[in-house]
Parts: structure tokens; sequence; C-alpha cells
């Protein structure tokens, strides 16, 4: 049964007359890894503090796991865990203090509580570093320690704001095979990101936000499919990119870029046709928005 | 869905003040120049008020039985100061996102503070008053009139306790929390806690009598050493309660009121 575990209706938000979201309407499927991308002040982070009751939206309809985020906070407070934007750990305390003091306030008993943190510290990598105290820790194991607070019970939805900011590639690449497993295990991952490969690889769902608004909403396949046809590169005899040209996937269109190129290109040059990537997709998306709000 | 992910059981109410209370005192605890602070500046004082300005105010000497009290209350009021910055500290750290989301009395965060705040000040009391005797501090107090005055300052600390807390709570960071925090600290000089009001110019004596420390000071005073209490013990807790209610309002909105705006 697939039923919708976030369900947002023109939900608007303004702080002052700064208007942050404009009319959002999202739909998010239970167990889905949902992302969110947009550029820097888009409304992402607001979004997500509307959705885990931080923030009261002016108006529209927001439902988390059911549950309304004005009328019923209690009931959505206790169906997810957030993981903000800044690491939300405390740095007086050492890495097995915070996951059992989470576990305590969880509604673990002492004895639960310290199994669970030894399980998570284990499974995070932070086995070696649990008695120091997070204060000298470094960014990837702060966020490591960061997620595995948000898992020591596991509710029905996670959210992460920018999850992987900071962390190297390989920590990152960790941190996406976490995320895949909780997902197997039938949690719905709500995540914002600027990494659009990040989107790319792990979501199953992606919306686009621009200006405020949902500028386009669907799998990665689909957005890239939006953007149109293939992308033609000319790149120079060093394989440098000198120009990217979208057009569309027929022949005759490609074939009418090329010679277009032709004519440009430098000796030695040659070219290379692809499928669009997130990153064409984020572009054209969010640039026409931008014209559109311009005018 | 999988039977295992059902929304969890969360901490009682009970539990998680006591969770809040194991964290702040760990924090106090681990905070070693705060701690050092805490206990060396009532020895400080003390040893500079009795033996170095003692001799001048009071040439008689014996002014150490009427300078406790003050003392008392001047380290309370400092070491209740620290609340202001481990408030503000909390509330510009993303841990607080992070417990407000969850299904638990958030602002149980707070009153770790201030348990941790009176735990830490009772047992700087406590040094004040050991010192003090080893000075040659006469008390002349039985059983009763030393619970009274326990029960006085533990009233006066939390008392200013919740104010710093209201403090650090609308302060935007812990250095501006600090700040304002210091500028309280004043309000012991402008009494009787060092030198009798009567020893003023008479618009400072009006400010020094009728405001909440003199009355605090007296009371204290009085159960130790003897001197006339009347009505300033009535005065002196009705002050607090009305301070602390009011703290305690103030704290609970500005904490309801960060939520909605961050």
């Amino acid at each position: 049964m697939v039923t919708a575990m976030i369900e947002v209706k023109g939900l608007r938000k303004a702080f002052g007359d700064h208007v942050v979201l404009d009319g959002i309407d999202l739909s998010v499927p239970s167990g889905a890894i949902f992302a969110l991308i947009g550029p820097n002040g888009a409304g992402k982070t607001t979004l997500i503090h509307i959705l885990s009751t931080l923030v009261a939206p002016d108006s529209g309809s927001v439902r988390v796991a059911g549950h309304d985020v004005i009328t019923d906070k209690e009931g959505v407070k206790q169906s997810i865990s957030l993981t903000g934007q800044f690491a939300a750990v405390d740095e007086v305390l050492t890495a097995e203090e915070n996951l059992r003091m989470m576990g305590r306030l969880c509604g673990l008993t002492a004895a639960e509580a310290r199994r669970r943190a030894i399980e998570l510290l284990a499974s995070f990598d932070l086995t070696a570093a649990a008695h120091k105290r997070v204060k000298t820790y470094s960014g990837g194991m702060r966020r490591r320690l960061d997620l595995a607070l948000s898992l020591v019970v596991t509710r029905p939805i996670l959210f992460l704001d920018e999850p992987t900011t900071g962390l190297d590639t390989q920590s990152r690449r960790a941190l996406w095979n976490d995320i895949r497993q909780l997902a197997a295990k039938g949690v719905t991952v709500f995540l914002t990101t600027q990494y659009l490969e990040e989107a790319d690889q792990l979501a199953d769902a992606i919306a686009v936000i621009a200006g405020g608004r949902v500028v386009a909403q669907g799998t990665a396949d689909e957005l890239k499919s939006r953007v149109g046809g293939d992308v033609v590169e000319l790149r120079d005899e060093n394989d440098e990119i000198i120009r990217e040209v979208p057009t569309g996937s027929s022949i005759r269109e490609v074939k009418m870029t090329i010679d277009e190129l032709v004519r440009a290109a430098p000796e030695g040059s040659r070219v290379n046709i692809r499928r669009p990537s997130m990153e064409d997709v984020f572009v054209a998306l969010t640039t026409k928005e931008l014209e559109e709000s311009a005018i | 869905m999988n039977s295992l992910i059902k929304p969890a059981k969360s901490a009682s109410f009970a539990s998680t003040n006591a969770v809040f209370i194991g964290r702040s005192i760990r924090h106090s605890v681990r905070n070693t120049e705060a701690l050092v602070m805490a206990i060396a500046l009532p020895i400080m004082l003390m040893l500079l008020f009795t033996y170095v300005f003692g001799g001048a105010i009071q040439p008689g000497g014996h002014y150490v039985n009427y300078v406790v009290p003050g003392i008392i209350l001047l380290c309370a009021g400092f070491g209740s100061s620290s609340t202001a910055v481990d408030v503000a500290g909390d509330m510009t750290n993303g841990i607080i996102d992070r417990f407000r989301t969850m299904p638990i009395s958030s602002m149980s965060v707070i009153v770790g503070h201030v348990i941790a705040s009176l735990v830490r000040n009772l047992v700087a009391t406590a040094v004040v008053i050991g010192v003090a005797l080893l000075v040659g501090f006469r008390t002349t107090a039985g059983i009763m009139e030393w619970l009274a005055a326990v029960g006085v300052i533990t009233l006066f600390i939390l008392t200013f306790t919740w104010l710093y807390a209201a403090i650090g709570l609308v302060a935007g960071s812990p250095s501006a929390a600090s700040g304002y925090g210091f500028a309280l600290l004043f309000l012991p000089y402008l009494s009787s806690a060092f030198v009798p009001t009567d020893t003023m110019p008479t618009w400072l004596r009006g400010v020094a009598d009728n405001q909440p420390i003199t009355p605090v000071i007296e009371t204290i005073r009085g159960l130790l050493t003897g001197t006339p209490i009347s009505d300033v013990a009535w005065w002196a807790v009705g002050w607090c309660m009305l301070i602390l209610v009011g703290s305690y309002i103030w704290a609970s909105w500005a904490f309801n009121r960060k939520a909605g705006r961050r």
C-alpha cells in the first residue's frame, strides 16, 4: 500500500515582506527517498522547519504522517526525526553520552540506551572515539554522530537538511548507503541537497524549488527528459569542454547542431553527444524560473 | 509498513527533566574555568572584604559578621549569571532544534540549566560559609535559623537563575548574554550588603532600601547573626516570588517565541 507520508498543499510562508515559500505542493509516498533541490535561499530549510514543526506555516495544509503540523504537533513529533543543517550534537559530552542521552529522551531504559549507543557507535565507525568529547571531532565525525543521534529509535520519517555538506567523498558514499538501508526498512527519507549527483543517485523522487515554488517534480529520468533531448559537447584537443549545446534527440536536430558547431570549431576539436545531467536540468529549470520572476 | 517502525514512545516528563539536569551538571563539572571561578571568587571576596576593606569600614573589627550575608548573595548572583551564557549557547546551537522536534517537554533543557546552577551555587555558598567560619565569622543561629537561611538563599538563587535564563533566551548570542547579565551584578553593591544604608546619601539610600536585595540580605543577616528581622523577611520572600514568577513567564514566552521565528 502506497500512502502519502508527507502531503503539502498551497503552503505559503513569509518572514516580514520576504516571501520564502509561495504556494508549495508536494506529496511524498511512504518509504521513498525524496530529495529537494534548489539554489541557496530557495526556501529548502524553511520547508524542512515547517514539516518538522519548528516554524508555523502562514497558510496551506501540511500533513506529516497523517498529522497536521499546526493542530497536532505532538503527533508529528512522534513520527519524525530531524538532522538539521548544523551538526546538532552536544560538544561538551562524548559521543557515547550524546547517544545515551538521546536514548533516554526517546523513552529507552538506561540499559537499553547504553546497548543502543554501543551498536550505533560501531555502525557509524565511532567506537574508537566514543569516549572523547565531541569538541575534538572532525566535521565528518560530527556529521556521522549527528545522523546516529537521529537513528537511536527508528521513526517513520527522517528529515535530513544537507546531510553530506562538508563530507569527503568516502563519507558521503557511506552515508548514501546508510540512507538506502533505512529506506529499504521502510523509513521515508526527506532530504535537501546542493549536490545534484546526490539527488540523482539516491532519490526515488526529486522536487526542484526556485523562487518559493516547486518548478518540477518527478524521478531523475523524468526530470531529465523534461529538459528535452541530448546535449552536444564540443571539446578541444586536450578534451576540455569549449561549448555545451542542448538539443533535441532526433538525428536531424543533432546533425543541425553539429553543423553549426563545425563553423566555430577549432582545429583538432571533437564532439560528444550525451544525455542531459541533473546539472543541465537544474540550470534549465531554475534559470527559467528566475527569468520569469524577473519579468 | 515495517512493524519495527512505529511512532515511538518517549520519555516521561520526570525522566526528561532528569536527563537534562544530568546533562547540565556534566556541563558544569567539565567547564573547569567557570567551576574554579565559582569556588575561588567567594574565597577571594571574603578575604578581600575581611582583611583589606574591613578595617577601614569597621575599625573595631568584626566586619566579617556584617559582610557574610552580602558575600553569599554576591557570589550567588555571580554564579547564577553563567546560566545566561549556557542557555544562550544552547539556543544558538542546532541541538535545540533536535530537542524541539522530539515529543518531549523541550523547555526542560532550561530546567536542567536552572537546577545545575542551583546545585553549583549551593556548593559555592557552603564554601563561603566554611571560609567565613575560618576567618572569624560567629553565628547565633540554631538549627531552625540555619534551615530558614538556607531556604532563603535557595529561593534567591532560583529567582536569579530564572532571571538569567530569561536573559539568555532573549540575548542573541552567549557573549551578549554575558554582557546583559553583568549589569545585574551591581545590584548587591547598591544595597545593605557591604555598608548600612544610613551611611549613604539620601537619594541613594532610597534606592538601596527599596530594591529586592536589601530585604534578602537583612533576612539572612538576622537569621545568622541575630539582628532584628521584623517584616523584612516577608519583603524578601515577596520580592523573590515576584521576580521568580515574572522571570519564569518571561523565559517561557521567549522560549516559545524563538520556536516560531527560527
